[in-house]
């Protein structure tokens, strides 16, 4: 299939999911906890054609959708937790030991602790460590979601991805 | 449909759980909530000694106190504070209507009991920086 196309497609379906996230509120008294349904398309990326495909898919959703539905903060706070969700992820698929439940789940949490780190960074206060526990937890249970959904995804529509 | 959606969940909870997950992964899993739990232990108490009385007479700090120590505090010889179990409590008052000794006993950061014909405030403080009131995103 055309990469080009292929690359097109998975770019506007990150877009999609990133503004679908906003729509689907989960209160856990923690403000930042969503989905994850972005990191869907990444990892099926991440899979299909490589870690270089999936961290320029991620770089181009984090700046296309920042612009249009966020805020120059949001950007800096996506690319914190996208680029080291995206690290911890390409490391778990190298070791043969995790399956791709595994390596969402790994991506999920280094997601948050990410943004945890860069919003300590900029508000310069630890007093947001607090919600770590919260957000590890959020994080293994969003992961594991996704991670699901990846491996039925592949399974089922491998003809077309 | 919420009948179909139950199942739908049931079923892939039950195939990520029986066969497609290796045992790194509930290794990884397992490892994570571990430390998700321990470090809300740790902040737990973190957070109670953080916490620290400040008594205040006609607007000046006449003092300042741990709650993680039982003690009994005069106040110019006015009123009496107990620190007993993290709660500050005032024991005792020598003015006539007693409003303060019959308040609720304060533990929580910016609960406050005040005794107005002594001008005295007593406040729960975190001892280093003030929470944050909101954080936008």
């Amino acid at each position: 299939m055309n990469k080009v196309a292929y690359f097109g497609v998975m770019t506007a379906l990150a877009m999609i999911f990133s503004y679908v996230e906003v729509l689907i509120p989960i209160s856990l008294g923690v403000p930042g906890i969503k989905l994850g349904l972005a990191n869907l398309v990444i990892v099926i990326m991440l899979y299909k054609y490589g870690w270089r495909d999936a961290f320029l898919l991620s770089t181009v959703r984090i700046l296309l959708s920042g612009f249009m539905f966020g805020s120059l903060s949001m950007i800096i706070y996506s690319f914190a937790g996208g680029l080291l969700s995206l690290l911890i992820m390409t490391i778990l698929k190298r070791d043969d030991g995790y399956s791709i439940i595994g390596v969402s789940i790994g991506g999920a949490v280094f997601h948050n602790i990410g943004q945890l780190s860069i919003a300590m960074l900029m508000l310069e206060s630890y007093h947001i460590i607090h919600y770590l526990p919260v957000l590890l937890i959020a994080g293994v249970v969003t992961g594991f979601l996704i991670g699901i959904l990846c491996k039925e995804l592949l399974k089922r529509l491998s003809n077309i991805l | 449909m919420i009948a179909f959606s139950k199942c739908v969940c049931y079923d892939i909870l039950q195939k990520g759980l029986e066969n497609e997950m290796t045992k790194k992964d509930i290794r990884l899993i397992a490892g994570i909530l571990i430390v998700a739990i321990l470090m809300s232990f740790w902040f737990f108490f973190i957070k109670k000694q953080m916490q620290i009385v400040v008594v205040y007479v006609d607007h000046e700090v006449f003092g300042k106190y741990s709650l993680d120590e039982n003690q009994t505090i005069d106040i110019n010889d006015t009123n009496q504070l107990l620190i007993q179990d993290w709660k500050a409590k005032m024991i005792h008052a020598n003015c006539p209507d007693q409003v303060c000794v019959h308040q609720k006993e304060i533990s929580k950061s910016n609960e406050s009991i005040i005794c107005l014909p002594n001008k005295v405030m007593v406040t729960v403080e975190g001892s280093k920086e003030s929470e944050f009131d909101a954080v936008t995103y």
